[in-house]
């Protein structure tokens, strides 16, 4: 009997603290908004997040966004194949990378780059005193530090979403028409007939919405770090799981409510 | 003034401020003595306003500033200055943004003059040419002098030092004690060390408080801390294993 009421009292604890973690995050959104607003605005900042949020993702987003679509391509192939649809499979590619596997795949690489990198980052700064520092010297930490990074992740997301859907399209177009023989003018013509702008800016808007949710969850994880090396190590892993986590749930809540 | 009024404030369970008062002397430097994990740094908080009282207050020039909000904090603030007990520089800038950052933050002063003031911030704590490094290129030393100079660049009426010589070697030591004596007369500054580092105590200090059990339960001048006949600090100045401050 004890043992299935300690269970019980495990459970609800682990819930009710998964709870109150949301809430601090909510919180620590609401705080960044606020701080946001209030000038002045800290753009050396916010342009050296963008470097490094965006700018040195491209090479990661590229070779993801390329094989993505090129493998793809492969795939589809073979199932098009059974029933002499072989032109679809461009449209397949650019569906597929616009609304779905661009904007996730990228969240996903952004967040093993650079939301583990706020998360330790700021974690370091947590149990070094710097962030105490920064309070002491009558700096807010969330100004300094979350909103140039928030700013970035949200800005940087869909740019890069371009970008590995482009790749992934072109890797697409590179399997199917030279390597499997798909004709070139209907493998474009279907991906402009079958796609829309509505695909590519839905895509997008889940983009900037991923972009949110690695920055706040890095930089909230690095954030709350006590216990020197090993808490630094734990928010990073943490900050990781839980980015990754929440971007693929609200993918498919952001997927049903915009299409 | 720094005035502390019954200061309670517990972590969980654990007590470690009960009921804590103290007032330190205006241009003076008070040392707050006590045992490692005694709740020195958790008063040291209570001071510049990172932790708040469970109950009591902290008086600075007659405001309790556990009741203010966060931009009349920031007002209070701007009198502190603070050396952390690991210098607590920022590891993304060099030293010459990381003294100039407070400087940036709250004046609208030239680049010329900020540099200025810098580089003579940085010659009041005995570093010259150090402008480019980065905190992981300096010593420990250095990087608390560094931490120092960024701690009077706003001219501070209050510095507040966390274990200033703490993992130092006997000589930086006492370069550093120096420069807490220097600084404090130079600037005029009101300075509130704490430590447990029995040399520096006498070097520095003016007033020496003993923190123990999270009250204050002794306070005087160097020589009367010397003679004082309380168990607690004799047991604490001697270093002995005998006497009520149980070690494990």
């Amino acid at each position: 009997m004890n043992k299935i009421a300690a269970t019980v009292d495990n459970f609800g604890r682990a819930i009710l603290e998964n709870i109150e973690e949301m809430g601090r995050i909510l919180l620590l959104f609401l705080s960044v908004l606020m701080w946001m607003v209030r000038p002045p605005l800290k753009l050396r900042l916010i342009f050296k997040q963008m470097e490094f949020v965006g700018v040195k993702s491209i090479f990661v987003v590229v070779l993801t966004g390329t094989f993505t679509g090129m493998v793809m391509a492969l795939q589809g192939y073979y199932g098009f194949k059974m029933f002499n649809a072989e032109s679809l499979v461009g449209s397949t590619v650019a569906l597929g990378m616009t609304r779905e596997l661009g904007p996730v795949l990228t969240a996903l690489m952004v967040t093993a780059r650079a939301g583990s990198a706020m998360a330790a980052e700021l974690g370091t700064m947590r149990v070094t005193e710097q962030i105490d520092a920064l309070y002491v010297m009558a700096a807010n930490p969330v100004k300094h530090l979350i909103v140039p990074r928030v700013i970035a992740g949200v800005l940087m997301l869909p740019l890069l979403t371009v970008v590995s859907d482009f790749m992934g399209i072109l890797g697409g177009y590179f399997v199917g028409v030279p390597v499997l023989g798909i004709n070139s003018g209907a493998f474009i013509s279907n991906i402009t007939k079958l796609v829309d702008l509505g695909d590519i800016y839905h895509g997008l808007t889940k983009a900037a919405f991923f972009g949110l949710i690695l920055s706040l969850v890095g930089c909230h994880k690095g954030f709350i770090a006590t216990g020197g090396a090993e808490g630094v190590g734990r928010a990073t892993t943490e900050a990781v799981v839980l980015a990754s986590v929440s971007i693929l749930i609200s993918d498919y809540f952001l997927t049903a409510i915009m299409f | 003034m720094i005035k502390l009024v019954g200061i309670h404030k517990s972590f969980g369970r654990q007590k470690v401020l009960d009921g804590l008062s103290l007032d330190i002397e205006d241009g003076k430097t008070t040392v707050i003595i006590g045992g490692s994990g005694g709740g020195k740094s958790v008063l040291l908080k209570h001071i510049i306003g990172l932790l708040k009282p469970d109950s009591g207050q902290v008086l600075i020039d007659g405001v309790d500033i556990a009741s203010l909000n966060d931009r009349d904090l920031n007002e209070i603030r701007k009198k502190f200055g603070m050396l952390f007990q690991e210098a607590a520089l920022f590891d993304s800038m060099n030293v010459m943004e990381n003294v100039a950052f407070p400087l940036r933050e709250h004046t609208g002063k030239k680049e010329k003059e900020i540099r200025e003031i810098v580089k003579e911030k940085l010659k009041a704590v005995g570093l010259t040419g150090v402008e480019d490094k980065m905190p992981s290129e300096l010593s420990g030393g250095m990087r608390k002098r560094v931490g120092l100079a960024r701690a009077i660049a706003m001219q501070p009426q209050i510095v507040l030092f966390d274990e200033p010589t703490t993992g130092l070697d006997p000589v930086m030591t006492e370069a550093i004690n120096e420069l807490i004596v220097e600084t404090q007369r130079n600037f005029d500054l009101t300075c509130v060390v704490i430590s447990h580092d029995v040399q520096s105590i006498f070097t520095v200090g003016h007033k020496i408080a003993m923190l123990y059990k999270g009250k204050i339960v002794e306070y005087g001048t160097p020589e009367e801390i010397k003679s004082s006949s309380d168990p607690v600090l004799r047991q604490f100045l001697s270093g002995s294993l005998e006497g009520p401050i149980s070690v494990i």
